[in-house]
């Protein structure tokens, strides 16, 4: 029982990392229409970034956070002006096409200006602490806190500011929105970097647990699509409640079943929820 | 009856877009459909060809329930259609676009295509035969080696009609075949639908040129906001109270 | 027609300089490298039917090559089958895998199916990597036999394997040739230009995504069986989704959607590789921004281009022709009705 409840603990982080993630995924796919594959980029970046920050610049964690958080936040929305502005028009295959573009540049230049090794990232939050019994580190409280506020945050910025109203009209009808005088261009701008910020805030709380390299952005990414799908392309409680049902499902296969083939668990679901519901779990009614 | 929805409705989560409506398409003339802007013409199209599934109602055809047959299936059938954007493959010929309308009454396939079977060649060869036919019959033979980004609306326009009556159908569904070309063009193809229908083709049509639908049309029905409001001639429509009142002043009906 | 025969020339002048290549290039090393283009091209024909033909971007074919070739490395090392058997097994057992892929894949929309296909490419890489028992996981998997004899041929050199992978090569675009210009080649086209359209149109457009989807996945399976009896030795990066984006610039680069595209496009792009050697360790850092800005500024590639200036040509040309005709035509008619009046008149 104490293992399951504690494997249900390190589901909750798991989950919370993930959740954040497909969220920022789920952020721009529901109002664009983009499947952004360059967004394992964004989380890699964020990571990278808040290391550099504290590494290089000697700020602490928490400040090295903010600022990685704007730093991927901009380099989202330089994505989108330079490359989903463009190709608005074009038939999808085409942003899918040149996401992954970005996707392999960014990887390379990880590499290349910071070299292929699994790097660590110190932590002020390594201690451990015991919880009812469970020993767990506060750095994994740190993301399940971190992770619960900040979607309490965005889900108020959307139900309760114009701006957030904004976004979601622009998600139903980009031309209507458009029409009624919203700025869609600013509107995509904002979407953008809210999902490059959300990517790095991921990367940089999971970091001190998973370390930092070039190809860190690749299974979470892959597992963020896996959330969307099953939560429903652009629904946001569907990306929260997929992330932490993938946590679960994670821990608790890794524990019980065998941990080689966790990351499987992720495809599997996906495969079987695809093939009796063609469009997700939430998918609201478009046909 | 020829085509006939039976307390059609659809939803899109909160939206109601086609709202309980009940209308008979009468072979062998033209229908019309009209409404001001989001009544939920194209959506009921899209439900009579199959492009969406209702969300309760009945749609028979020819006798036969066809609610939940896949759109390729009702064009199997005889229904055609035509959208408001044509949707033309703009960067082939005008031939290259109609010649697959025809594609539906063969039946050759993959291995048929690899090995040039004799099935392949004769199956090519009357799909050829009934693009010229049809391009004949809308006027457009003379562009048929064109490529259809350099034709003009109105040409465009009746291009997606000679790729609908490849088919072969019955039934003809015109989503606002008039919209964007000027009135001497529209004279044109209002002179091309009557034809259709003297050759035994039914027409249902929505549109917003009142000055076409008044002359041609042989029934009209009205929606408003998903729901049916009137039916029945041009002139019973004209002069129906609800349907002034829908056009803010019947201003629109001149 | 003059066009047609231009073509014709063109095809008969490349398949001779590809039979005469090895006969007057002594360096192994060249004939070695285009051994291995040929086999990619293959893998990007599999690629572009599906992608260029019929529209949909499939991820997972990276996967596909690497199941067609650990399936002929099982069969031939650790089952002991006959090379042949093993060879037509392990592409058959990957289109079957394909169809299964398939039937669930193209259920779901554009982006799913995108998605979709690249979970399923992952998982092909997982499994090859954490099966070490069948696979060699990390490690490799060592000792694929070259292609046994048929009758008198041999294939034990490194020139009759060129031949042997150059005919696989010629059968392939021949087999698209085909297609491309058939009644179901019609139909890919119409299903990519307008799903909507397509279906409309009375095409059965699940049937249709699925027999393309099939073939392109046996095309990507050919190739894979082909690359593990050249190169002998296998890992399991090759299912790893760098081959697949690797297959996607080539494609991209050469033209999507044509014929020559896949040819064209390996070519260039693993000549470029080759002579811009010293630039290896950048090489990522170029192919990123290179595929995205093609797919921005010039999504059609070189081929892609050659043919639309080719029709903008003769577009253009025709335009003219009737221009003249017309003129040609209202001149005659106001001669005529000027030639009437005076003989009224007169």
């Amino acid at each position: 029982m104490e293992l399951f409840i504690q494997q249900l603990l390190n589901g909750l982080t798991v989950g919370s990392v993930y959740s954040l993630v497909a969220l920022g995924l789920t952020l721009v796919y529901g109002i664009l229409h983009i499947p952004n594959f360059a967004h394992g980029a964004l989380y890699m970046m964020g990571g990278y970034v808040t290391l550099m920050a504290m590494t290089k610049l000697g700020m602490p964690y928490g400040i090295a956070i903010v600022a990685s958080m704007a730093a991927v936040g901009l380099l989202g929305v330089l994505m989108e002006r330079l490359v989903f502005y463009p190709l608005r028009n074009a038939p999808p295959l085409h942003d899918k096409i040149a996401a992954i573009g970005i996707l392999l540049f960014l990887e390379a230049f990880a590499q290349f200006v910071w070299g292929a090794d699994y790097q660590t990232m110190p932590t002020p939050y390594g201690d451990v602490v015991t919880v009812f019994g469970f020993t767990l580190t506060i750095q994994r409280i740190l993301i399940i806190a971190s992770a619960v506020i900040i979607m309490i945050l965005l889900y108020l910025f959307l139900k309760k500011t114009f701006i957030g109203a904004s976004i979601i009209a622009m998600a139903q009808n980009r031309e209507g929105a458009n029409l009624v005088g919203i700025n869609t261009n600013k509107v995509a701008m904002l979407t953008f970097f809210l999902s490059g910020s959300l990517a790095a805030l991921a990367a940089s709380l999971a970091s001190p647990i998973n370390l930092v390299f070039p190809g860190m952005g690749h299974l979470v990414i892959l597992k963020a699509f896996v959330i969307i799908i099953l939560g429903g392309m652009g629904s946001i409680p569907g990306a929260i409640v997929g992330g932490y049902i993938l946590g679960f499902s994670e821990s608790l296969g890794a524990t019980y079943v065998s941990n080689d083939y966790k990351d499987i668990i992720a495809f599997a679901i996906l495969v079987i929820i695809l093939t009796v519901k063609p469009n997700g779990l939430f998918a609201k009614e478009g046909r | 009856m020829f085509l006939h929805v039976e307390r059609l409705t659809k939803r899109f989560g909160g939206l109601l877009a086609v709202n309980d409506v009940t209308f008979s398409v009468e072979q062998g003339k033209i229908n019309a459909i009209i409404g001001p802007n989001g009544a939920g013409k194209s959506t009921f199209f899209n439900l009579i060809s199959g492009l969406h599934r209702p969300t309760s109602g009945t749609i028979t055809f020819k006798g036969r329930d066809i609610t939940r047959l896949p759109a390729n299936e009702r064009a199997k059938l005889g229904i055609a259609r035509t959208f408001q954007t044509t949707h033309l493959f703009e960067q082939a010929t005008v031939m290259d676009n109609v010649i697959i309308g025809h594609r539906l009454r063969t039946s050759s396939n993959l291995f048929d295509a690899i090995l040039r079977t004799k099935r392949h060649h004769r199956e090519e060869q009357a799909c050829k035969e009934k693009a010229m036919e049809v391009l004949d019959f809308v006027g457009l033979t003379h562009v048929a080696d064109r490529m259809v980004a350099n034709l003009s609306q109105e040409q465009k326009k009746r291009a997606a009609f000679a790729l609908a009556l490849a088919t072969d159908p019955e039934l003809v569904l015109l989503d606002e075949p008039a919209a964007g070309i000027n009135p001497d063009e529209t004279e044109g193809l209002e002179e091309l639908i009557v034809k259709m229908v003297e050759g035994g083709l039914t027409v249902c049509l929505i549109e917003h040129k009142m000055s076409m639908i008044m002359k041609i049309a042989d029934r009209i029905m009205v929606l408003n906001y998903g729901e049916k409001i009137a039916e029945g001639t041009p002139e019973e429509v004209k002069n129906n109270e609800a349907v002034i009142q829908a056009y803010l002043g019947g201003s629109a009906i001149a | 027609m003059a066009i047609l025969e231009k073509r014709r020339l063109w095809l008969a002048a490349l398949i001779a300089a590809a039979i005469l290549f090895p006969l007057f290039v002594a360096n192994g090393y060249y004939v070695h490298m285009m051994t291995i283009s040929f086999i990619w091209m293959i893998a990007v024909y599999g690629l572009n039917l599906f992608a260029g033909y019929t529209g949909y971007l499939s991820l997972a074919h990276a996967g596909f090559f690497a199941i067609g070739a650990y399936a002929l490395g099982i069969l031939t090392v650790k089952a002991g089958w006959p090379f042949w058997l093993a060879f037509a097994a392990a592409c058959l057992l990957t289109t079957l895998i394909g169809v299964f892929v398939g039937l669930v894949a193209l259920r779901t929309k554009e982006h799913f199916f995108a998605i979709y296909t690249l979970c399923v490419g992952y998982i092909i890489y997982l499994i090859i990597d954490k099966w070490d028992s069948l696979t060699g996981g990390v490690r490799g998997f060592i000792g694929i036999p070259a292609p046994a004899d048929i009758g008198p041929l041999s294939f034990q050199t490194p020139v009759a394997q060129y031949y042997l992978v150059l005919f696989f090569l010629l059968v392939v675009v021949w087999i698209m040739h085909r297609l491309v210009y058939s009644l179901t080649g019609r139909t890919y086209i119409a299903i990519r230009n307008s799903e909507e359209l397509a279906l409309t149109l009375g095409i059965s457009t699940m049937k249709n995504k699925l027999a393309s989807f099939v073939l392109s996945v046996f095309f990507t399976s050919l190739a894979g069986a082909l690359y593990a009896s050249f190169i002998r030795f296998l890992g399991p990066d090759i299912a790893y989704v760098s081959v697949m984006f690797d297959f996607l610039t080539y494609l991209l680069v050469g033209g999507i959607g044509t014929l020559a595209g896949p040819v064209v496009g390996t070519l260039l792009v693993t000549f470029l590789s080759q002579q811009l050697q010293f630039l290896q360790d950048y090489r990522m850092l170029i192919f990123g921004p290179v595929l995205t800005l093609l797919i921005i500024f010039y999504p059609h590639g070189i081929a892609g281009g050659i043919i639309r200036l080719k029709a903008r040509r003769s577009e253009a040309r025709r335009l003219q022709l009737e221009a003249t005709q017309a003129s040609a035509e209202l001149a005659a008619a106001s001669r005529q009705e000027r030639s009437e009046r005076y003989a009224k008149e007169g």
